[in-house]
């Protein structure tokens, strides 16, 4: 299957064309891009690092993980909500750029781990054992090739 | 010798030359430096977050300030050290980019903020500790931390763009002159 007609469409739609044929639109909406990044890494993070035994040693893992949820929700939510329209506005570059490729294929990864074997392991933990920190590594080794392929994108023309 | 002479002469030293050209190294400094955004802005908009309440309500400040902030430093000087490098690849035109002079601006707000934060509200951090939320003081560092870096973050990402680099003329004078540009007169 070619998938390269439907990269055509997505930067065929209002949105995609409206980006292209502004100077400023998409330098605006990649800063809220990088904003959203702070705070997805500092959500992430703040979890790993205690799931790791490294930080936070007061607290159990698990009010750590419980309090950092909706904080990363939010962060994914801007990345989403910001990454979609960088996509469109330039998705036929995309789908001929493999480190697009190798984040849009880690991306789905990562949410699947963060959110369905992180998020049960960690809430529930109280201290950080050989599990915690294995899930810890994984969920960082993920998002970490997700953020770094995002910016190859630009890099790699 | 004037600050400009002084990064023309830098932009001549082999290493900047040899950065600024690199196919690899260029790029790597750069992504390191983005990346570490998750780790020095993530974790302090983590504090933030806790001093006004809306994370970590029944975490004492204490322990994000004792047990997460040495996190942060690190994370920020991994991103001072990519920093001057990425600078000291092209001194001349960074100087001269007005989205850096806003970036440098709002990074000394920034760091004046953190100085303030932990000589005035968080000397006394014990006796508010286990406030779900921060005393007023230490609320208003919350904010002014959240603004002054994500202002830091756009204007970084702005240096990019060359919209009123100096070698695209004419601008309206006041850009000329918060970016620094040496333009000469117009012909009559």
């Amino acid at each position: 299957m070619n998938a390269l007609p439907f990269f055509e469409w997505c930067e065929a739609t209002t949105i995609g064309q409206a980006i292209r044929d502004s100077a400023w639109l998409f330098p605006v909406i990649e800063s809220a891009h990088l904003l959203g990044l702070c705070l997805l890494g500092g959500a992430v993070l703040i979890v790993d690092l205690r799931m790791l035994g490294l930080a936070l040693g007061g607290q159990t893992v698990g009010e750590v993980a419980r309090g950092a949820r909706r904080w990363l929700m939010l962060g994914v939510g801007v990345m989403l909500l910001t990454g979609t329209p960088l996509f469109l506005s330039e998705a036929v570059k995309c789908y001929y750029n493999p480190s697009f490729w190798v984040k849009i294929t880690t991306l789905p990864l990562a949410l699947a781990f963060a959110f369905g074997v992180r998020q049960r392991i960690g809430e529930k933990a109280a201290l950080a054992s050989a599990l915690t920190r294995v899930v810890a590594l994984a969920s960082m080794a993920l998002w970490f090739t997700v953020a770094a392929a995002g910016r190859w994108i630009g890099f790699s023309s | 010798m004037t600050i400009l002479s002084a990064l023309e002469w830098l932009a001549r030293t082999p290493w900047s030359v040899a950065l600024h050209e690199s196919l690899y190294v260029w790029p790597f400094l750069e992504s390191t430096h983005v990346l570490m955004l998750t780790l020095f802005v993530g974790t302090a908009v983590m504090l933030d977050l806790r001093l006004l309440g809306l994370a970590f309500r029944r975490m004492p400040v204490s322990e994000l300030t004792g047990r997460l902030l040495p996190w942060t430093r690190a994370g920020g000087a991994v991103m001072v050290i990519t920093g001057f490098l990425l600078f000291y690849a092209t001194p001349v035109r960074n100087y001269q980019n007005i989205f850096f002079r806003i970036k440098v601006v709002l990074l000394i707000l920034a760091a004046l903020n953190v100085y303030l934060f932990h000589s005035r509200p968080h000397r006394r951090v014990k006796e508010w500790d286990l406030d779900p939320v921060a005393p007023r003081a230490a609320r208003v560092a919350a904010v002014v931390s959240l603004l002054a870096w994500a202002g830091v973050v756009v204007a970084g990402r702005l240096i990019a763009y060359n919209w009123f680099d100096c070698d695209i003329q004419p601008q309206p004078p006041f850009v000329n002159w918060v970016a620094g540009c040496v333009v000469p007169p117009a012909d009559q």
